[in-house]
Parts: structure tokens; C-alpha cells; sequence
């Protein structure tokens, strides 16, 4: 219990992950909750990757949590430029109402 | 125990404001609650020995999307009572899925082991005597190096996609417009006149036809 070892991350991670889940499903209506609930899943993702890098001394796991934190921050640049133009011509930014393309 | 007290601190403080990112009802707040969750959770890594991806996390992180976050949400004005409807109802529905989700991985976690040559499997281990930071800059620039030039090449689309995606051209812009340029129609005869006569005398010194009114103007992107 005072050794800090992987369960301790993976479970950390495991309590993230379910709550950046739970985010989406909350946060029907609002996209940047959801795009925040996306962030938190990433970390939890990179929380088990550093865990298990530190639990095996194994730098691999640094180094792909370092593209993740790349693409992600690519990829909120991305969806709040979408979000920006989307609001400019809706005026609103609820989810619901993005059907135009009837996916 | 120091470290174990610590961790579990910070651990604490991270699921709580991860909780309230989801929760809470102000997204300004919700921001707000997300940097203090990457401030946690750099401190874990940091508790793991991956101090380079700790300080990568707050710089990178903090410094540059969330605050492009909070930039984005004060600057769209955004009626954020009205986004709230569907709580209550999603609400159980979000706990169920999250629930099974959570034991699932629980699960996972207890039945889970190591392989028992996981330590001959690792790819590149820390050498002796170098730090974390200089541990991995020896692998990202010699192994990694195509993905580390790729991950350059995804955040310049990205840049350069934002900036299409919301770049406005601005109604005083001193730019060329090509299709007006060419729709203009009776304002450009080629005439011959004979040498040594002088334009005068060969009446080709008229006036102007009247101004038509400009074309409109040319819309070149559908997303204003």
C-alpha cells in the first residue's frame, strides 16, 4: 500500500478514462466538454503508458506518450477552429443540431 | 512513504477535479478544473520518474491548448443554461456505461500479469547514469526520428488547417481579384491608328464609357 507501483497508475488511469466516458455521455449538448473529456482520456492514456514505462524502465513508453500529447494538442487546435466556424454560422454550438450532412 | 503520500495527494486531487471538469456547470470552470487535473497529473509523472513529459505536459499543455480553450470559450458567446437540458436525462445513462466500463478495466487489471521475459522485450531501457531528459533525447533523434519528423508534419497541417478554417478575408483586403478583373467587358479596345498622326487627329482620344457599377463581390468560401 506505501509502494507506489503500476496498479496505482493503471488504476488512476482506469478512474480517468471512466470519467472522461462519463463526460461525453453528460455533456450531450456541448461540444467543448466533450472535446475536454477527450483531453482527459488522452491523459489517462498517458498515465498507463508512463506507468508502465516507469514499472519497466522502458523509455518506448515516454516517447509515444509524447506524440500523444503531439496529436492531441493537434487535434483541439483542429476541433476548436471546426467549433469557431460552426458557431459563426449556427450561432449556436449545440451537438444535436450538427446533422447537416444526415451522417 | 513520503512518495506513497504523494502520490495518493495528488491522485486525490487529480479525480476530484477531473470529476468536476465533467460536472461542472460553468465551462470557464470546467477549463479551469482541467489545468489543475494536468498540474496533478505532471506531478505523478514527475513522482514516476518521467520528468521530461511532466514539464511537457505543463508548458505544452497548460501553456498553449488550454488556454486556447479558455480563449475560445470567452470569445464565442455562448448561452450555456440552454446546454444543459439534456443532464438529468443522459445522466444515468453516462453512470451505467461508465460503471461497466470501470470494472471491466478493473478486471482487466486484476487477471492482468507480466510476461516472464518482459524485461529481455523492452525496446530501449534507460541507460546507466543519464538523466530522463537526456535518456530521451538519445532515443527520440536516433530511433524515433521519422515519427518525431512526422508528428512535426501532423502540427503544421494542423496549423495551417486552423488558420483556413477560420481566416476571414477582410472586406478592405488590397487583393487581387482575378474574376472581377476579367468580367469587366468594353473597357479595353486594341486600335490602329497610322504613324505620325498623333493621337488627336485620329480620334482615338475619346472619353470613357460611363462607370458600370462594380460587381459584386465574390464569395470564394462557403463557411462565412
Amino acid at each position: 500500500m506505501l509502494t507506489i507501483g503500476l496498479g496505482h497508475y493503471l488504476t488512476v488511469g482506469a478512474i480517468l478514462f471512466v470519467l472522461g466516458v462519463f463526460g461525453i455521455f453528460m455533456n450531450r449538448k456541448n461540444v467543448i466538454v466533450i472535446l475536454m473529456s477527450v483531453e482527459l482520456i488522452l491523459l489517462s492514456v498517458n498515465m498507463n503508458l508512463v506507468g508502465f514505462s516507469a514499472a519497466l524502465d522502458d523509455l518506448t513508453g515516454q516517447i509515444f506518450a509524447m506524440f500523444i500529447l503531439t496529436v492531441a494538442a493537434a487535434e483541439a487546435a483542429i476541433g476548436l477552429a471546426i467549433l469557431v466556424i460552426y458557431f459563426r454560422n449556427r450561432g449556436t454550438i449545440e451537438v444535436e443540431d450538427i446533422s447537416a450532412l444526415k451522417g | 512513504m513520503i512518495v506513497a503520500l504523494s502520490f495518493y495527494l495528488f491522485a486525490t486531487i487529480l479525480i476530484a477535479s477531473a470529476t468536476m471538469v465533467v460536472t461542472s456547470r460553468n465551462p470557464v470552470h470546467s477549463v479551469l478544473y482541467l489545468i489543475l487535473a494536468f498540474f496533478n497529473a505532471a506531478a505523478l509523472f514527475l513522482i514516476a520518474g518521467a520528468e521530461f513529459l511532466a514539464m511537457i505536459l505543463i508548458i505544452v499543455y497548460v501553456g498553449a491548448v488550454m488556454v486556447l480553450f479558455l480563449f475560445v470559450i470567452m470569445m464565442l458567446d455562448i448561452d450555456f443554461a440552454q446546454l444543459r437540458e439534456g443532464f438529468q436525462r443522459y445522466a444515468p445513462f453516462g453512470a451505467v456505461v461508465g460503471g461497466i466500463l470501470f470494472f471491466e478495466l478493473l478486471f482487466v487489471l486484476g487477471a492482468w500479469q507480466f510476461s516472464t521475459d518482459a524485461a529481455d522485450l523492452r525496446l530501449s531501457p534507460t541507460p546507466p547514469g543519464t538523466t530522463n531528459t537526456e535518456a530521451i533525447g538519445r532515443v527520440l533523434y536516433t530511433d524515433y526520428i521519422y515519427l518525431f519528423q512526422l508528428s512535426g508534419l501532423i502540427l503544421l497541417v494542423a496549423m495551417i488547417g486552423a488558420i483556413v478554417l477560420t481566416l476571414r478575408e477582410g472586406q478592405n483586403s488590397r487583393a487581387q481579384s482575378v474574376e472581377a478583373q476579367l468580367a469587366r467587358l468594353g473597357r479595353v479596345e486594341n486600335l490602329n491608328p497610322a504613324l505620325g498622326q498623333g493621337v488627336a487627329t485620329a480620334d482615338i482620344l475619346r472619353r470613357r464609357p460611363p462607370e458600370p457599377p462594380p460587381p459584386a463581390r465574390i464569395e470564394r468560401e462557403g463557411h462565412h
